[in-house]
């Protein structure tokens, strides 16, 4: 077995390479299922916004299905921060997908965080508040004892009138209210 | 993993870390389907190739023109096809076409600096470039980056992501550099350095460079039901 190639920071300087504003919308080309929008703020230590992240996300789509057979909505999506620290992602609630052992995990994206000063990736998850049910259930929710740690997981959702409903979720890199960061 | 294969998230010497880093420990996660599975690339909709950096609008760009090639494996050695590579560096002045480098160095109008290619059957990639300058950054005073270009590669799954960077083999900055030094196992540090190579140079063209990148396994394929 070949030893994997070891990370390195991406840096400050990647917008020429990386930086694609359509990739935010997972929906620009049409998708079955509740146009929502995920929108947030990187931080660090402390609580400083952090301008030059990089942030991608993948998740199944209504069905919870992960091939993506439609072939106008892939499930992927990328967004930079903005001068504020600032992210936003449209795309639509996934469904529940399977999970180890015939479970079934609560409907999820599953988020990656690249940043100067990251010198590998983290990699979180982003649930969704209304579904708090499914949340309860959720194998990997229940594994993190502490309620606090697994709140940053769960994004509230806030219905806009005239307009399509948010969820609010922040990513916290260090300290106060620290986002559970995964090992996968 | 802790193998010292991989930098650590708390690497002090590395100044933009110290307020970036989780302070409490990775929550293990089992590898489901959300893990093991990824974006694929097999219609273009991230666009076209742009393997060749080396001019704009058929303008060459200053510096010495390098030729960057390579394979994308995984960790048994078979080739991770129709995979998207992504790559960015400086110019040969060692300054970024971006708007937050600072770095008194010209600009180029013909180097861009980005690049894209999806790999082939054989997991190939091949970028014709400039070679990029060293740049100082305020890490610590006097600090200069190795020469380098940033690599991203997703690989067949979310799991199998990353972001790396390429070094050029006797570059004297790379003794000090505490990017490059983050990774504690020497062996794997030096093999994010690329050989020379006379095969892959072009006569009265070009320098060849010769890199490969080694992913992760994906994991068990589950099947979706
Ligand atoms: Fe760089």
């Amino acid at each position: 077995m070949a030893i994997p190639t070891s990370s390195q920071t991406i840096g400050p300087f990647f917008r020429a390479a990386l930086e694609r504003p359509a990739w935010s919308d997972l929906t620009r080309e049409g998708v079955a299922g509740e146009g929502v929008r995920i929108e947030g703020t990187v931080y660090d230590g402390d609580r400083t916004p952090v301008p030059d992240a990089l942030l991608e996300l993948w998740q199944a789509d209504a069905n919870g299905s992960y091939t993506h057979a439609d072939g106008r909505f892939r499930g992927f999506g990328r967004a930079c921060t903005d001068h504020d620290g600032r992210f936003w992602f449209r795309t639509i609630v996934p469904g529940p997908v399977p999970g180890a052992n015939g479970a079934v995990q609560a409907p999820h994206a599953n988020l990656t965080i690249f940043a100067r000063g990251l010198l590998k990736r983290l990699v979180t998850r982003i649930y969704f508040g209304d579904h708090a049910e499914e949340n309860v259930r959720d194998p990997l929710l229940a594994s993190i004892e502490d309620a606090a740690v697994r709140a940053t997981l769960i994004a509230p959702r806030t219905e806009h009138a005239g307009g399509i409903p948010v969820y609010t979720f922040d990513v916290v890199l260090q300290g106060a209210g620290e986002t559970a960061f995964l090992a996968i | 993993m802790t193998d010292g294969t991989q930098p650590p998230y708390d690497f002090p010497a590395y100044t933009s870390t110290i307020k970036r880093h989780p302070k409490r420990a990775l929550i293990e996660a089992p590898q489901t389907l959300s893990e093991v599975t990824g974006p694929t690339f097999a219609s273009p909709w991230y666009g076209p190739n742009a393997t060749d950096l080396s001019r704009v609008d058929g303008r060459e760009a200053q510096g010495q023109r390098i030729i960057v090639a390579g394979r994308v494996l995984d960790e048994d050695g078979r080739p991770v096809r129709g995979t998207l590579v992504e790559v960015w560096q400086a110019n040969a002045a060692g300054r970024y076409h971006h708007d937050g480098d600072q770095h008194d160095a010209p600009l180029d109008p013909n180097f861009i600096g980005a690049g894209q290619a999806v790999t082939d059957d054989e997991g190939r990639w091949r970028f014709l470039t400039i070679r990029p300058g060293a740049y100082p950054w305020r890490n610590t005073y006097n600090a200069w980056r190795p020469a380098h270009i940033h690599f991203s590669v997703f690989g067949p799954s979310f799991a199998t992501r990353m972001i790396t960077q390429m070094y050029f083999p006797g570059d004297p900055l790379l003794e000090t550099d505490p990017v490059f030094h983050s990774i504690p196992d020497a062996a794997a540090r030096n093999r994010l350095i690329s050989a020379y190579d006379p095969q892959l140079s072009e006569a009265e063209y070009a320098l060849g460079y010769r890199w490969d990148v080694i992913l992760r396994g994906r994991g068990a394929t589950p099947v979706e039901s």
